[in-house]
């Protein structure tokens, strides 16, 4: 088309006003707002910063009391600040114990009515349980707490024997996280299950595959990584959960593996120690930071390879 | 059928092999829908158990019986007859200090009405009873008492009642009220929303509409968002302690301001903290409802010459704002229920004056509710039922309102 | 080919232009020319680039972070795509109207005055408003219900709306990306009529996958198509009539005859 490959042949005046019109303006407000939102954006950065710096130093800190060895930290089974024993071991111990309850609950029942919600459930059924346990998920942790001391707890000891159920007791504090955590397994579980293309389904039911065989052998393994993702955020919950064991798991730390006993956790120790009227700087003080940076690395492994797994789902269905 | 008897077994074993897989499968069915029911039954025992210790038959012990004081009840005597009880009843020590304190005359009728049951009445509970432990044995209790308190009185108290929500935090648990810790509560949330709305609602549109998804910076400032969103609150809490409670305590004590002799523990200090706690999910909901607006409007925009910020402030928040809102109520709802990290930056767990800026200590609902909880005697049990149904009832009314505001939302839009 | 063309008339010029989404070419080495005060069609098979063409007009393509060109836009001889120019400024002086109509969630009166006022205009507003409807065909309509949102408006309405809000902002090009695929045949008459008026002081560009439309409406016609890498080339360019008639290429003769796309 060489002749369309016309020669510019404007008037000379026009062309000059035109590049002034088009010249680009410097909008100060515009900068001043996408400045402004940048740093928005920021703050989340910088308190992400400040909860790594701030619980680092103050766990160098503590970590450099002559009473503190770090070796004795991981591996001794004694916390008696007064007395210069600092070993984690007890809190760690407590906060594994009440999280496996809670797991003991949370996983299987949370698993299993997110396959009643996506498999079977008719429009009506979900529309009455899914708020239900939505409600569930809203309340606060503080009322699950009292829940645990003023029910749970009775009704174990109504069970076992007042002899042998303490009144604060690790078991408790446990289960009652787990019917806090449910509805977080079961509607990220129920997510995953509801990402598996109907296709797949409907292949297995043309083979004669029953409902279950289809829910159990096909629909779950494809969303297995999704609810292994729910699985692990519902750990990093019930490991990072205070207000329970609080108020239920009983305070005081102890090295015990009996569920009828009271053991304090990580949580509960760090809501007991910056409750009470500590001297800032001193050992017991500082410790609350070390057993906070534990908590934090904990709880951010495991919501990272969570985030990882999601994504993994995601990417195959959508 | 009689033909092949081969194919006939053949058909048998097809159909008791079927019918074994349904019948498993309904077993199972039966059993998954079993655990959700269970997320019922766990909300209803939980109601139940608040509901039932909200009322409750308490053992009063009275060191002076009302009735006796006078001959009408004592809430009908004008302020007068109250201050002429006092004298009456009072030594003149003790009247003349209560009168240096703040002239009796000059007192409102609640609080001279307080003063007799503080000072004559002197009200005890002993013992407390819940509603469905009445139920089911009102004559062993009543013996009981008749044993253990023979000078004391059954009566029947509902714990949730106008004064429980008008009244401030007391030591004495029949007159203590919530009024403080709502209060508490109330400021602690206003300065929540007043920084993390704006902030949150900024970064939402910075990463929406601003940021460049392909440069690394901008991925990392969105993986941390997620990232946060999972922190433990009782981290916000240590960090809210470390930076505004110790590190910027000249400002948040209110010393820079000439506040003197305070800490950095105020209702500031926890509306800082709590900002931080829900900053991730606030921006989480808010970047779902700007996500959530059609690119169509945009391109309109920007079609006619609109510059990116016009083109947000005029076209993209107004469409989002609902999506806005509801997700930011959802974050504020979980901030008002949040309470490991008041502990940790200090919450007072007992204050009896209301807040009257973002300098004073404070107090929270949540907090007296743990406070309460915790407490070893029966009516505080009691008590924190009845704190309990009053956050509850206040979370409801919010979320609510975020459905409402969804739904109105959605119509519109239909 | 010696068009029939002023070349002193010329508003808008793509010189080599080459447009990528990421690595992939989606249009390659386009030479157009678009004359003042015509209405020129640019029609082709779908995916063939025509939307990416027209978009890169105005500068739209900014928004989509992957799109980079080669090549120049020259807009009365000035490049648009130089360092120095603003693509607000450019957006205001080529306006756009998009397939499916999208008016703002506004009424009707503010749909007009917005981009009006954003742009400075400081004159009588109810006026302007005024002006452009009726150059939009649309005041009889709606003169009674200004105040009513714009999303009660039928699609013909909406999209002839879209069209007065772009004249509000005094443009000297409208871009239409097939303004009348979702509309009723009477709605499109409508349309191609107010266009016709509007060629008096607007120059238009118009992308249609209807052959009659171009075949109808316009002075001009551009024919693109792809090559085998699916980028998009211009074919042929030309006025319409000689299009439709005495097509030069054999591409563009079996496309107009229905022998391909
Ligand atoms: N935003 C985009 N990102 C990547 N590729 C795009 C984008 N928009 C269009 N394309 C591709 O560019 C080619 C031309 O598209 P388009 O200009 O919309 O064609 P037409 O309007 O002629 O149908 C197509 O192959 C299309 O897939
Ligand atoms: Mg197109």
């Amino acid at each position: 088309m060489a002749s369309m490959e016309i020669t510019q042949n404007i008037n000379q005046s026009s062309a000059q006003n035109i590049s002034t019109r088009l010249r680009r303006q410097t909008r100060i407000g515009e900068n001043l707002i996408q400045g402004f939102l940048f740093l928005c954006g920021m703050i989340s950065i910088f308190t992400t910063i400040g909860i790594v710096f701030e619980l680092g130093k103050e766990s160098l800190l503590f970590f450099s009391t002559p009473e503190v060895k770090l070796i004795e930290f991981f591996t001794t089974t004694t916390w008696q600040p007064s007395i210069g024993k600092f070993g984690v071991l007890p809190l760690v111990n407590s906060t594994l114990m009440t999280t496996i309850f809670a797991m003991l609950i949370a996983l299987p029942l949370g698993l299993a009515a997110a396959i009643y919600l996506s498999e079977y459930a008719s429009h009506k059924a979900r529309s009455i349980l899914k708020p239900i346990l939505e409600i569930l998920a809203g309340i606060p942790t503080v009322v699950y707490g009292y829940f645990a001391l003023t029910f749970m707890t009775p009704l174990l000891r109504g069970i076992f024997g007042e002899d042998n159920v303490q009144i604060y007791n690790t078991l408790s504090a446990g289960l009652v996280m787990g019917i806090m955590i449910l509805p977080l397994v079961s509607s990220m579980s129920e997510d995953a299950l509801s990402a598996v293309p109907r296709s797949l389904r409907d292949a297995a039911y043309g083979l004669g595959a029953t409902r279950l065989e289809t829910a159990i052998k096909i629909v779950l393994p494809a969303a297995l990584s999704g609810i292994i993702a729910a699985f692990i955020i519902g750990i990093s919950r019930a490991i990072g959960e205070t207000m329970i064991v609080a108020v239920a798991a009983g305070s005081g730390p102890a090295f015990t593996f009996n569920p009828f006993k009271g053991a304090e956790t990580m949580t509960g120790y760090i809501a007991r120690i910056s409750g009470g009227d500590l001297a800032y700087d001193t050992p017991d003080y500082n410790s609350i930071f070390a057993i906070g940076l534990l908590l934090f690395g904990i709880t951010l492994i495991l919501n990272i390879v969570s985030r990882r797994l999601v994504a993994k789902y995601r990417e195959v269905y959508e | 059928m009689i033909s092949d008897p081969f194919a006939a077994t053949e058909h048998n074993r097809v159909a008791s092999g079927l019918s074994r897989r349904h019948r498993t499968g309904k077993i199972w069915q039966a059993i998954f829908f079993s655990a959700t029911v269970i997320g019922l039954v766990a909300l209803v025992a939980l109601l139940w158990t608040v509901l039932d210790k909200s009322f409750s038959y308490v053992a009063i012990e009275y060191k002076v019986d009302p009735a006796t004081l006078s001959s009408k009840p004592l809430q009908e005597l004008t302020n007068a007859e109250l201050v002429n009880l006092l004298e009456a009843n009072l030594s003149k020590n003790r009247f003349r200090t209560l009168d240096r304190k703040q002239t009796l005359t000059e007192r409102t009728h609640a609080d001279l009405l307080t003063l007799i049951y503080d000072n004559i009445v002197e009200p005890r509970a002993l013992a407390s009873y819940s509603m469905s432990q009445w139920i089911a044995s009102s004559q062993e209790i009543r013996a009981e008492v008749a044993e253990k308190y023979p000078d004391a009185k059954l009566e029947f108290r509902a714990w949730i009642n106008g004064d429980f929500l008008i009244d401030p935090l007391s030591g004495d648990p029949l007159l203590v009220g919530v009024r403080t810790a709502l209060m508490g509560s109330l400021f602690l949330i206003l300065i929540t929303i007043a920084v993390a709305f704006p902030v949150g609602v900024g970064s939402a549109i910075y990463l929406e509409e601003y940021a460049d998804k392909n440069k690394w910076y901008n991925r990392i400032i969105q993986t941390n968002i997620d990232n946060l969103a999972g922190v433990p609150s009782i981290v916000y809490g240590i960090l809210g302690l470390a930076i505004f409670v110790r590190t910027l305590a000249p400002l948040t004590s209110g010393a820079l301001f000439g506040n003197a002799d305070a800490n950095g523990r105020t209702i500031l200090s926890a509306g800082l903290t709590m900002a931080l706690l829900i900053l991730p999910v606030l921006i989480i909901n808010s970047q779902e409802a700007i996500r959530a607006v059609p690119n169509s409007l945009r391109q309109a925009s920007y079609g006619l010459g609109a510059t990116k910020w016009q083109t947000i402030w005029n076209h993209v928040l107004p469409q989002a704002l609902p999506g806005i809102l509801t997700g930011t109520i959802l974050a504020v709802s979980r901030a008002i229920g949040e309470t490991a990290p008041l502990i940790i930056v200090g919450a007072a767990t007992f204050i009896t004056s209301d807040p009257t800026g973002p300098f004073s200590k404070f107090t929270a609902l949540p907090i007296q509710i743990y406070n309460w909880t915790t407490r070893p005697q029966e009516v505080y049990r009691n008590i924190a039922a009845a704190g309990i149904l009053v956050l509850l009832i206040s979370l409801l009314t919010l979320n609510a309102a975020a459905i409402l505001l969804r739904n109105r939302f959605s119509r519109q839009h239909a | 080919m010696t068009t029939q063309t002023n070349e002193n008339n010329i508003i808008i010029q793509a010189n080599d232009l080459s447009i990528y989404y990421g690595s992939f070419r989606a249009v390659k080495n386009v030479n157009l020319g678009i004359q003042r005060n015509k209405i020129t069609a640019i029609i082709g098979p779908s995916g063939c680039g025509k939307s990416t063409v027209l978009r890169a007009f105005n500068r739209m393509n900014d928004f989509v972070q992957s799109a980079h060109n080669d090549g120049k836009i020259l807009f009365h001889g000035q490049d648009i795509y130089a360092p120095e120019v603003d693509p607000v400024q450019v957006r205001q002086m080529i306006g756009m109207v998009f397939q499916k109509p999208n008016p703002f969630p506004k009424s009707i009166y503010e749909n007009i005055a917005w981009g009006a006022r954003i742009n400075g205009y400081k004159g009588n507003m109810d006026e302007l408003v005024e002006n452009t409807l009726q150059a939009a065909a649309l005041w009889d309509e709606v003169k009674d219900n200004l105040k009513k949102s714009a999303l009660a408006l039928s699609g013909g309405q909406q999209q002839r709306l879209c069209i007065a809000r772009a004249l509000a902002v005094k443009p000297e090009i409208i871009l239409m990306d097939e303004p009348c695929s979702a509309l009723d045949p009477i709605a499109t008459l409508k349309i191609e009529d107010l266009m016709r008026e509007l060629s008096v002081k607007y120059s238009i560009i118009i992308v249609t996958h209807n052959m009659q439309q171009a075949a109808r409406a316009s002075d001009l016609t551009a024919f693109f198509t792809m090559d085998e890498d699916r980028a998009g080339l211009m074919v042929e360019y030309g006025e319409t009539s000689q299009i439709f008639t005495r097509p030069k290429d054999k591409r563009t003769e079996d496309y107009i005859t229905g022998r391909f796309g």
